[in-house]
């Protein structure tokens, strides 16, 4: 379980996080969600001790990992999987070495086994045609998916993702949604994903946390969520069904993604 | 508003802190060295990368610089009939200062500011995040391999410089200026000793180092963007460039004194 008590974190005058308190439990997929540019990605980079606290702590199974060292972070990480907002892919690599890298830095798996392995994630993620394509020869959901590849493929106990169905078309969204579901069913892992995407948080969510203005103002499960009385976390919710009504509306044009 | 004297104080701890971080990175490099996992194949890349790649460029700049060396030393010593120590001169001014400098210079701006370019990207790009992420040590994956290849290399990059600049003296000095080739040849071998030799080459080792160094430690701590990785590759190879110069005037002062 991770728990995260009182974060707190600016850059310079700019208040980010403002006391974050959320628990994440195990084995259970929890989605963080909230505006564009409240400081998810900067929660979650805290998650896994890429980013100090101004204040505050960060308990991954009875340990803060806020106070420790280089070294321990290291050996803590090894029990992590991440995919990067960006991707943050290796570009002098090929999309396969990328997902292998992991694998022969942390396991003893044959050359065999470690390519069987890659082959077996790419496939998952539907890339298996683009094993030995440079990340500067894909579009940017293909980048998505490999490192999305490359973040499960050590199978770690917490996998945390950020955003990992934005900018893909719908039908993938939920594709990934649910190959991130089946893999987290199956290894009974704890994942965090952060997302806009409100049907894939509807269809694999165990928990929902919304996060807003620094603080965490909502938490509980999809159904809890959509019955939550705080205005914003209802606006948010509801978005996708005042878009789907204002379809064809001459007025106000529904736009979809963004 | 700043006044002159806080300029100074801000600029020289700055100075002070870009020193102590360095400072700080070679030891970690240095000490990951003997920790597995060794990162052969890498440093085998970067020796690729940093020495088999500098060659051409090298070799230009020993070849040259050797045959200028010649004709002014020529013109020189004309004045007073030394031609005889043409060889010497060439072959001692190569060996103590170009030999390595002008090699040190040379592998800066080709390869110093390819590191702190690539570095600097993997930083601005998280890739480097996403080492840690991964559980990896980027000093250890990256810095201390390209560090390792400064170190190496640059001795063989100075040696091949120092020897394609006496083939130019010889060049322009016997063939070009007539001067016989057998005084030459025999001044030059009685006057430069091994030590000199030696000495150059360890001039080479650090310079290997510091440029490499240098590098690495701007590109890791590149910040904000493409103009960011620009920013750090201009100052890899200015700052990396007068450490060198300054380096030379400290080593050769100790050195042969
Ligand atoms: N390294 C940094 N230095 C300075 N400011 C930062 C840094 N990282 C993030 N910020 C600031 O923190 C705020 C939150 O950024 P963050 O990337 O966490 O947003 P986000 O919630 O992930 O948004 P999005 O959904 O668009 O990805 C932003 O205003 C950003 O400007
Ligand atoms: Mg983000």
């Amino acid at each position: 379980m991770i728990k995260i008590i009182n974060l707190h974190k600016s850059f310079g005058p700019q208040k980010v996080l403002r006391g974050v308190n959320l628990e994440i439990p195990k084995g259970k997929i929890t989605f963080i969600m909230g505006r564009s540019g409240t400081g998810k990605s900067v929660l979650l980079k805290h998650i896994i001790g890429l980013m100090e606290p101004d204040e505050g702590q960060i308990i991954v199974d009875g340990q803060d990992i806020t106070k420790m060292s280089a070294k321990e972070l290291l050996k803590i990480r090894k029990r992590f999987g991440m995919l990067f907002q960006e991707g943050a892919l290796f570009d002098s690599m090929t999309v396969g070495e990328n997902v292998a890298f992991p694998l022969y830095e942390h396991t003893k798996l044959s050359e065999k086994e470690i390519w069987q392995r890659v082959r077996e994630k790419l496939a998952q993620v539907d890339l298996l045609g683009a094993i030995d394509k440079m990340p500067s020869e894909l579009s940017g959901g293909m980048k998505k998916r490999a490192a999305l590849a490359r973040a499960l493929a050590l199978e770690p106990e917490i996998v945390l993702f950020d955003e990992p169905t934005t900018g893909l078309d719908p039908v993938m969204q939920l594709n990934i949604g649910f190959l991130i579901k089946k893999t987290q069913q199956q290894h009974k892992l704890t994942c965090v994903v952060i997302s806009h995407d409100i049907i894939v948080a509807r269809a694999t969510a165990d928990r929902i946390a919304f996060l807003h203005e620094g603080v965490i103002i909502a938490q509980g499960s999809p159904e809890e969520i959509a019955r939550f009385p705080h205005p914003f976390v209802q606006e948010f919710w509801q978005t996708l069904e005042l878009g789907s009504k204002e379809v064809g509306h001459e007025e106000r044009p529904f736009e979809p993604g963004t | 508003m700043e006044n002159p004297v806080e300029l100074l104080g801000g600029f020289s701890l700055r100075l002070l802190r870009e020193m102590g971080g360095m400072a700080v990175m070679f030891v970690q490099a240095m000490l990951y060295t003997f920790k597995p996992p060794f990162r052969f194949r890498l440093l085998l890349k970067q020796m690729e990368f940093i020495g088999v790649k500098s060659t051409l460029v090298v070799l230009l700049t020993g070849l040259f610089s050797g045959m200028v060396l010649a004709l002014q030393g020529y013109y020189g010593f004309r004045k007073f009939g030394g031609e005889s120590l043409l060889g010497a001169t060439v072959a001692l001014s190569l060996v103590r200062e170009l030999g390595p400098v002008l090699t040190g210079l040379m592998v800066t701006a080709r390869a110093g500011s390819a590191i702190a370019a690539e570095l600097g990207t993997m930083r601005v790009t998280e890739q480097i995040d996403a080492l840690w992420a991964m559980a990896v040590n980027p000093v250890h994956y990256l810095v201390m391999p390209r560090i390792w290849a400064g170190i190496l290399m640059l001795p063989l990059l100075t040696i091949l410089a120092d020897v394609i600049g006496i083939l130019g003296g010889y060049f322009v000095g016997v063939i070009l200026l007539k001067i016989n080739a057998g005084i030459f040849v025999a001044k030059m071998r009685a006057l430069v000793e091994l030590s000199d030799i030696l000495n150059g080459l360890y001039k080479s080792f650090v310079f290997g180092a510091l440029l490499t160094l240098i590098g690495c430690y701007k590109g890791y701590h590149a910040r904000g963007g493409a103009e960011g990785v620009g920013r750090a590759t201009t100052e890899a190879v200015v700052i990396s460039s007068i450490s060198i110069l300054v380096g030379d005037y400290i080593l050769t002062s100790l050195l042969f004194s």
